[in-house]
């Protein structure tokens, strides 16, 4: 009788290895599938319709005080461009660096640094979370997208913001680039941060310009910012899909 | 030989959302494992990264050695886990560095950002699917009849009783099985009432956008990082459910079990001859 019993939870255990190996295969097979990419991918849109019903288009993320700072505010994905051209720019302190906007607006711009630090400035503290599940909280100081895209006159065709970067994550690719709708960019705390922690922002956090977009996780948040383009279709930049990371399969939205 | 008695156990509806949540929940938990992999470490408070004290961590011991060493540390202490947790092999064979094994997480090899795509898709299929569960399980009584524990069942004599039985592997026969016992009620409380409506509170505030709009999240759960840790412990709290509810459909009687949960009809097991 034990015999039995045991070859029975033998054949149980084995089968349900192999069983649960079948599953998983089959997953790995799922995962690559174009059609079941997509299906799975139209949670996406869900999501966002849900956030931007829930959520008012100017609900503030929170604001944090000074003692809740990371004591180390992480860097990730580049940690310095590291290009002939970046490292000539960062050599004098960015002077010769200009942010040009342009694409689908009235009057395109082209902005020093000490342009940007002369108009209305925002400071907050906040939360940045990254995609990994990390999070650390640092006070950035900058000017608010709406007065940069007031100032360039917006055109109404206009449907989407183009952040074009100075890095190159991965060798061989495209700049990092990165993209927001307009509900985010005309947000009261989506702003071109110049200063981290009341100092200049520093190489390995995006000198001398970074987005921020507080409500989304932390790859939307453009570092090495170049230029700004209003376009009103993504399709034709890049991949496709309106950044690097979001031509990598991650969601274009990432308010979650 | 007595003639079996045969009861009609589970609604339809039970039945047809038994089996789609238990799928979901397999693809949202290892999918997951997934996500958590992308970063292996649980903090408290409201931020958290790799400088910072973390509460759990799964790591590899020490990188100077030659082979590698997977480790969980909790708080101080430190448990070797190579080949589970922290270390183990890849498809290949090849010890690599990893939070969960690949056998345990959607995809099986690192991909955080398709391990997403899974677990948001699967995650609203949960919101319907165990919504729909609540609201029907509501109007046709079946929570409150068959669910909530009866004033017997409600004294400590008795779920001490149940749990005696239960360690001995004695369960309730004839009459007796019918309905569920108390220990079986409580677990399916808490999972329904207490874990479920945590995992979704805690997945929510650890959404940035979610937070803007409904920031006492943030204060009830004490933090992004803090929901983090307590989303990862109720996530880990189910699968202890579903080793015991596993182990309890085998130690029961599987054939007469999963028949229930398929054509809602089970045989109420004979009462034991003394």
């Amino acid at each position: 009788m034990t015999s039995r019993i045991l070859t029975r939870r033998q054949m149980l255990l084995r089968g349900s290895t192999a069983f649960g190996g079948l599953l998983l295969a089959g997953c790995d097979r799922l995962s690559n599938s174009p059609s079941f990419r997509t299906m799975l991918a139209s949670a996406e849109g869900l999501s966002y319709r849900a956030q931007r019903l829930l959520v008012g288009h100017n609900a503030l993320a929170r604001e944090f005080k000074e003692s809740d700072l990371s004591p180390v505010f992480r860097s990730n994905g580049t940690s310095d461009p590291d290009t002939p051209s970046y490292n000539a720019m960062a050599a004098d302190g960015f002077r010769q660096w200009r942010l040009k906007i342009d694409g689908l607006v009235a009057r395109p711009q082209e902005l020093s640094l000490d342009q940007l630090r002369t108009m209305p400035s925002r400071t907050q503290i906040t939360r940045h979370d990254c995609v990994e599940g990390w999070s650390a909280i640092g006070q950035w100081t900058g000017v608010p997208l709406s007065a940069v895209l007031t100032m360039a006159a917006l055109s109404p065709s206009a449907r989407y913001i183009v952040f074009y970067c100075a890095d190159i994550l991965e060798v061989g690719a495209a700049p990092y680039y990165e993209s927001i709708d307009l509900i985010d960019a005309f947000h009261p705390q989506t702003i071109l941060a110049y200063d981290l922690n009341r100092k200049r922002l520093p190489v390995a956090n995006g000198a001398p310009l970074r987005l921020r977009v507080e409500r989304q996780l932390g790859y939307k948040h453009a570092k090495y910012v170049m230029r700004i383009e209003a376009v009103q279709d993504l399709s034709p930049i890049g991949g496709g899909k309106g950044g690097f990371w979001e031509d990598r399969g991650y969601e274009w939205y990432a308010g979650v | 030989m007595s003639i079996p008695t045969i009861v009609f156990r589970h609604s339809i509806a039970t039945r047809v959302l038994h089996w789609l949540n238990a799928l979901c929940v397999f693809l949202v938990l290892m999918s997951g494992l997934q996500i958590f992999n992308a970063h292996p470490r649980l903090y408290w408070g409201q931020y958290g990264a790799n400088t910072d004290h973390a509460a759990l961590e799964m790591t590899v011991g020490d990188p100077a050695k030659r082979q590698p060493l997977g480790m969980l540390r909790i708080g101080h202490h430190e448990i070797p886990t190579t080949g589970f947790l922290g270390v183990s092999r890849d498809g290949g064979g090849q010890l690599i560095e990893r939070g969960f094994p690949s056998w345990a997480t959607i995809p099986s090899y690192q991909d955080l950002a398709t391990g997403r795509r899974w677990h948001f898709f699967f995650a609203w299929v949960l919101v319907f699917s165990s919504g729909l569960y609540f609201f029907i399980g509501f109007a046709t009584r079946h929570v409150q009849r068959d669910l909530l524990p009866t004033q017997g069942q409600w004294s400590l004599k008795g779920i001490a009783r149940d749990f005696w039985d239960h360690v001995r592997l004695r369960f309730p026969a004839g009459e007796a099985a019918r309905r569920y016992n108390s220990l079986q009620k409580l677990a399916y409380l808490v999972v329904l009432f207490i874990l479920a409506p945590m995992i979704l509170a805690t997945g929510l505030t650890m959404s940035p956008g979610i937070d803007a709009g409904f920031p006492w999240l943030l204060n009830l759960f004490g933090g992004r990082q803090s929901a983090r840790t307590l989303h990862f412990v109720c996530a880990m709290s189910v699968v202890l459910f579903i080793v015991i509810h596993l182990a309890m459909v085998v130690l029961a009687g599987p054939l007469n079990e999963l028949r229930s949960m398929i054509t809602g009809r089970y045989v109420l097991p004979p009462e034991e001859v003394k």
